[in-house]
């Protein structure tokens, strides 16, 4: 037996845009560095050479005029993918993409869709400082009209990505420059991932760990961290934020009774607080504890190695937060 | 040049140089040499009376605001009727445009039926959008009318986007030239944002074939331009940072403005560069319903009023012997029924069914939302997500 194929998630991010590429068209990568350069982070190296320059195209620093234009093209029926160097950088193109894009559809009254990929690097990259670091799923899950994608491996990443820009509306897509390298399994043949399908990584009794993006790394470690205790973690990978599949997440916690959330972006209105409180709607006669939340600290984003480390999520906190909802402290 | 005379017995010529030069802060569209006037009669009557059907309809929406029958914001396009009369007919109905939020003109003179852009300010089923964009969100797919945009400048990344994928689309997909332009509109208070300087970088930079037609009626609101913008004498400086081609032209004339407009579209076409044009003009109503004008004399309105671009195309049509009193009053009558049958069609049209809240939203249909349909006025079909689309479900306990 052949081993698998193991790539990288930037790898896996680039076979889905070239996919895409060579069955429609209509799709066309814009960005800044794109392509000469061949992607700031590597993901679209080489596809300037396979597409050529109409469909791989340079930007200048200009989000807020390159994200509008995209937005135009797709009122017209193009199918755009914008990349964000990072995902800090859209917040000057804020009126583009939230007060464009998720509402163009509506205010047109179903005349004009806006089928467009914005993605990027999401979350702290280390060391980044306060203004490189945004996990953006805080504020823009807020707005209704736009699906969200956080994917925590490169075999999701490609799947749900291809989905993303086989779909008629517009979707954010939130990488992770700590990722890019990560390996995994993505096999060579074709597959899509829809979105709102949460998946269970690992089975378990005790505690319903949910998370999505990066921070599924390190619930999976502490779930293997408490089962040297005795302690049985459930840790579903949730994959898109919006939609959100509460469903996967409520027959979990009907099953374990306790729940802890994960989210790397800040804990004042956010995707996890939103999780958390459906899960207490839907299973308030269920639950032993209150759903316990992990997130970055309410804080702007440190320098310093150690002030970083111990303001995002990471094992150890998700271990005391897990010990906590079971009542194994 | 194409342009008319100004026959009107208004207000003597020097203080209304005068007048003009403090408004736009210098005298260039004036001092333009008048050319022979080359359209053929009933088409100059066709404009007439286009710009008739606005300027009625404006008057009526006035009065439907103070009946409350619309609601927000509303802003009327009175004295600027020859700019989107005159944009429209100066390209080809498959260019795209994109306006700002003063858009009921721009709708109109594409082809919208009034009966569609009232209701929808009615916020009526029978609405352009259903109801669900209102007077600052004007759309008509048929028409290439991308919007009616209300946020000040967020217009003009997207119309370069818009003559983006005209290129795209020549040199990617078909493989055939159409050679469309795309006019994205704006006003002279947009020229102050971030979001129109990026616009004009990338069009300039990709060799977008996109006009930006800055509807300049010297107020951003209530702020005359000098005190919002730099060079406000000179705006085709701003474009000539980015390299893009700048015209002034006088937007109180129909007729210049169609025959500039083309010119100048021509040239785009031709050459897949993008245009500014600095277009002249004067607002004779407020910024919006709440507007008392403060801003500015009751001298300087009367001046423009004087130079109103219906009355002085009626009274060259007259002069001409073109248009007799009679088919002028004919002309008003037909305009004014129309627009009255449009009030009375949104009238009757009802109210959007509480299911129109969760349509819309997406095309792909998820948890609450049930999909997407065109308005009534495109046959009410429904939007099908593409061929391939993604089988996606939010589970709702």
């Amino acid at each position: 037996m052949t081993a698998l194929r193991e790539i990288e998630f930037r790898d896996a991010l680039r076979e889905a845009m070239s996919e895409e590429m060579r069955r429609d068209k209509r799709v066309f990568l814009l960005g800044e560095e794109v392509a000469q350069y061949n992607g700031a982070y590597k993901v679209s190296r080489g596809m300037l050479e396979e597409f050529g320059e109409r469909r791989i195209i340079d930007t200048p620093i200009s989000e807020s005029g390159f994200a509008g234009l995209a937005i135009g093209a797709a009122m017209m029926g193009l199918k755009p993918i914008v990349e964000f160097m990072s995902w800090s950088f859209s917040l000057v193109a804020a009126d583009p993409i939230l007060n464009n894009a998720p509402k163009m559809l509506y205010m047109s009254g179903g005349q004009f869709g806006c089928p467009v990929v914005f993605r990027g690097n999401d979350g702290a990259g280390g060391q980044l400082g306060s203004t490189h670091s945004w996990c953006v799923e805080g504020l823009y899950s807020n707005v209704p009209g736009v699906k969200i994608a956080i994917p925590s491996n490169p075999y999701d990443a490609k799947g749900l990505l291809k989905s993303a820009i086989r779909g008629d509306d517009p979707v954010f897509f939130l990488e992770s420059e700590r990722m890019l390298g990560n390996k995994g399994h993505v096999p060579e043949e074709e597959y899509v991932i829809p979105f709102g399908q949460a998946k269970v990584l690992r089975e378990g009794t005790d505690c319903t760990v949910a998370s999505w993006g990066r921070p599924v790394h390190f619930c999976m470690e502490a779930a293997e961290e408490l089962a040297k205790h005795g302690i049985s973690c459930e840790v579903i990978d949730l994959r898109t934020v919006r939609p959100l599949d509460i469903g996967t997440v409520v027959r979990s916690v009907k099953k374990t009774s306790t729940c802890v959330v994960v989210d790397q972006s800040w804990s004042f209105g956010s995707p996890g607080s939103e999780l958390a409180s459906q899960v207490h709607r839907h299973c308030f006669d269920d639950l032993d504890n209150y759903v316990h939340r992990v997130h970055t600290a309410d804080v702007p984003t440190p320098y310093a190695t150690n002030l970083e480390q111990e303001y995002l999520p990471n094992t150890r906190k998700i271990v005391e937060a897990i010990r906590s909802a079971t009542y194994n402290l | 040049m194409t342009s008319l005379s100004n026959p009107a017995s208004g207000p003597a010529a020097a203080p209304v140089k005068d007048v003009h030069a403090k408004v736009y802060g210098d005298l260039d569209h004036l001092q333009a040499p008048p050319v022979k006037v080359d359209v053929p009669a009933e088409t100059q009557l066709r404009w007439l009376r286009d710009m008739l059907l606005i300027r009625e309809f404006e008057i009526r929406c006035m009065q439907a605001y103070q009946e409350k029958k619309i609601g927000g914001f509303c802003h009327v396009y009175i004295g600027q009727e020859a700019v989107a009369v005159g944009c429209t007919q100066a390209v080809r109905h498959e260019d795209p445009i994109v306006t700002a939020y003063r858009d009921h003109g721009h709708a109109l003179a594409r082809g919208m039926a009034a009966k569609h852009c009232m209701a929808e300010m009615f916020g009526r089923i029978g609405g352009c959008a259903k109801g669900k964009g209102g007077s600052m969100h004007m759309f008509d797919k048929a028409n290439n009318l991308y919007g009616g945009h209300g946020i000040v400048g967020a217009q003009t990344p997207l119309g370069a986007g818009l003559a983006f994928a005209c290129k795209y689309m020549d040199e990617v997909i078909d493989g055939k030239k159409n050679s469309r332009v795309a006019l994205c509109f704006l006003g002279d208070g947009a020229l102050n944002q971030g979001a129109f300087h990026e616009a004009l970088n990338l069009a300039g930079l990709f060799d977008i074939p996109v006009i930006y037609v800055v509807e300049n009626n010297g107020y951003s609101m209530g702020t005359a331009i000098a005190r919002g913008t730099t060079m406000a004498h000179s705006l085709v400086t701003k474009a000539a940072g980015y390299g893009i081609d700048g015209y002034v032209v006088d937007g109180m004339d129909v007729l210049e403005v169609q025959a500039e407009m083309k010119r100048i579209a021509d040239k785009c076409r031709e050459t897949s560069r993008p245009a500014f044009v600095d277009m002249r003009t004067y607002r004779f109503k407020g910024h919006s319903m709440s507007d008392p004008r403060k801003y500015r004399t009751k001298e300087e309105e009367e001046v423009f009023e004087a130079d109103d671009p219906i009355g002085k195309l009626e009274r060259h049509l007259k002069a001409s012997g073109a248009l007799s009193e009679d088919a002028f009053k004919a002309m008003l009558k037909s305009v004014r029924d129309e627009v009255r049958d449009a009030v009375a069609w949104s009238d009757a049209s009802p109210a959007p069914g509480m299911d129109e809240l969760f349509t819309d939203v997406f095309v792909e249909r998820w948890g609450p939302y049930t999909g997407s349909t065109q308005p009534e006025m495109n046959g009410g079909t429904p939007n099908l997500p593409g061929t391939l689309t993604i089988d996606t479900k939010e589970e709702l306990l």
